[in-house]
């Protein structure tokens, strides 16, 4: 069952695509993550999915619905949305701020203090958001996207702008929401920390969709080769230059490129050679490099 | 319904956190009150009641000032959400765009009825118990049809507001457009009028067609309402020459003002509907 699906959705906005034939399925209690550079058309793709543009072609259905149309109002209550950028009211107070978007859910204030409390702001609920730090409104917004416990949860660069310490509280509440099997879908271009908590990866590009899947297989896909570098002694070096030729770079350490699939081969051939070594360090690459190698392809197309 | 009321009173709490319910309130009733005394010093000790004087002075005051308020707390309602952020937001929740500009309309007429009612309330007030004449005496039917009328005047230009808020995509061009549409409807519409009329010998133009040309401009209905109430306020503001046949019944120049408030309500909700977030 998705909760999302885009077939075959553009947006155009004069002859500029802002999203150009993109087919993507979300399932119910998938957490996928919209990865690309700013402007590649993540916010215009995450705005129809809520229902705010229509799609120029294609279709999206949202938990069953179409969202441009007058039952989606039904689904709502049931998706938290945190914008990429809410200036909320300075005069209002945290509290009144969740208040009001809580009776627009149709809820009442009770479970707003549980709120406060996941996202740490319980100390400052009843200030007036005007003395709200960067971070604090940030908070605030999320607070705000986990009204009503929702089904679906969206967040566009949930982490911009937040120092490390409440980054990792913004990735501890995703993952809370997840075990409770809500679908994610968040957008982000923080792309180092996003590593080992989304299901699935969709990266973007001016308006297209290059590439859909995990993280292992995304490298897989596109053959970037895995890294491992080898300590040892002087001696142990030599042999190893002797074995591998060309495909050894010593500089220090011994230093080999591997495509993913080799890796164990490879290293049942190095312990093979029985020479004592002192550390081996296998470095994937990671979803930064992955992003960075198809999304300069694609250049290369255009121009 | 819920949602509307939840939209209503955020408004409103809006319009008295950031005062300015407080300062408009104030600036109304300084202005009524100077307009009232200025007003009934030189009528001495005619019959005609302190009231009506002040009923005339305090219309001609609206036309200029309501307006101008009106405009200036709806000019940036949509458009100055849309750049904050908030408006994508609300938007995602389960309201209609109807709702939420009905619901911003509800709360800023309220806000402006305050502000109207206790302005006004107060200069009218003073007026009477300081006068000569009884209470009782005064002309509370012309104060009244003021009140109304001036809420009426308001509520029509909350409502171009709105459409000029959600027809824009950036506060400055709200801005100039709300003064623009202020300056014609206050000023430069009866100039043209006035011209119309000046550039003619008196032969060709019909005075049927003058009198429906004037009542176009709700400003105008709202003058023509409040001056004509009744004998002294005709009397006071030189429209007492005008024949019968000349005047409209107040029941045209309601549905005139009521017009008003609705066209440009329902025109704003389209264009909102159809605005690109």
């Amino acid at each position: 069952m998705n909760n999302i699906t885009l077939t075959s959705v553009s947006k155009e906005y004069g002859k500029t695509k802002a999203v150009d034939n993109v087919d993507l399925a979300v399932s119910a209690g998938e957490c996928l993550a919209l990865v690309g550079h700013n402007g590649a058309g993540k916010s215009t793709l995450i705005k129809m999915v809520l229902g705010l543009i229509s799609p120029t072609m294609g279709n999206v259905s949202v938990m069953g619905h179409n969202p441009m149309t007058a039952p989606f109002n039904g689904v709502r209550r049931d998706i938290g949305f945190l914008p990429e950028q809410v200036l909320f009211q300075n005069n209002m107070t945290g509290r009144e701020t969740l208040e009001f978007y809580a009776r627009l859910k149709g809820l009442t204030r009770d479970g707003l203090d549980d709120l406060f409390r996941r996202v740490d702001l319980m100390y400052a609920a009843d200030d007036r958001i005007a003395t709200y730090s960067k971070g604090m409104r940030q908070r605030l917004g999320l607070a705000q996207a986990l009204i009503g416990s929702p089904k679906l949860l969206i967040l566009d660069e949930p982490t911009s702008g937040l120092d490390p310490v409440s980054r990792q509280n913004v990735y501890s509440i995703i993952n809370d929401m997840k075990s409770a099997g809500t679908t994610i879908l968040i957008s982000s271009h923080a792309l180092t920390e996003l590593d080992s908590r989304v299901d699935r990866v969709a990266i973007i590009n001016r308006g297209k969709l290059l590439a859909l899947g995990s993280i292992a297989d995304l490298r897989q896909n596109i053959g970037l080769a895995s890294e491992i570098k080898v300590h040892a002694p002087v001696n142990s070096m030599k042999i190893m230059t002797q074995h591998f030729g060309d495909k050894c770079f010593v500089n220090g350490v011994a230093q080999f490129s591997c495509p993913a699939d080799e890796k164990i081969a490879f290293l049942k051939e190095l312990m093979g050679l029985n020479i004592s070594l002192a550390d081996i360090e296998v470095n994937d690459p990671s979803l930064e490099q992955v992003f960075m190698a198809l999304t300069q392809t694609e250049g290369h197309v255009h121009e | 319904m819920n949602r509307l009321w939840t939209l209503t009173t955020k408004e409103a709490r809006d319009g008295f956190r950031n005062r300015w319910v407080i300062m408009i309130t104030l600036v109304m009733t300084a202005l009524a009150l100077i307009l009232s005394f200025l007003g009934s010093a030189p009528t001495g000790t005619t019959s005609v009641s302190p009231l009506a004087v002040t009923v005339v002075s305090l219309s001609t005051l609206s036309i200029f000032f309501i307006p101008l308020i009106a405009l200036l707390l709806t000019y940036d309602s949509v458009v100055g959400e849309a750049e904050r952020g908030t408006l994508t937001l609300l938007l995602t929740h389960p309201v209609s765009r109807t709702e939420v500009i009905l619901g911003k309309f509800m709360g800023h007429l309220f806000l402006l009825t305050i502000a109207i009612v206790v302005g006004y309330g107060v200069a009218g007030l003073t007026i009477s118990f300081t006068g000569e004449a009884g209470f009782a005496d005064q002309e509370w039917d012309s104060f009244l049809r003021l009140l109304l009328s001036s809420v009426l005047l308001g509520a029509i230009f909350l409502s171009i507001g709105y459409v000029i808020s959600s027809w824009v995509s950036e506060r400055g061009m709200a801005a100039a457009l709300a003064i623009g549409i202020w300056l014609m409807f206050v000023l430069l519409y009866d100039m043209g009028l006035l011209a119309l009329l000046a550039s003619d010998s008196g032969e060709g133009i019909n005075g049927e067609l003058v009198k429906w040309l004037m009542l176009i401009n709700p400003t105008d209905s709202y003058r023509m309402f409040n001056l004509m109430a009744s004998n002294d306020t005709a009397l006071l503001s030189g429209m007492a020459g005008l024949s019968s046949d000349h005047r409209a019944s107040d029941l045209s120049l309601i549905m005139i003002m009521l017009l008003w408030i609705i066209t440009p309500l329902v025109a704003a909700i389209a264009i909102f509907k159809r605005r690109q977030l």
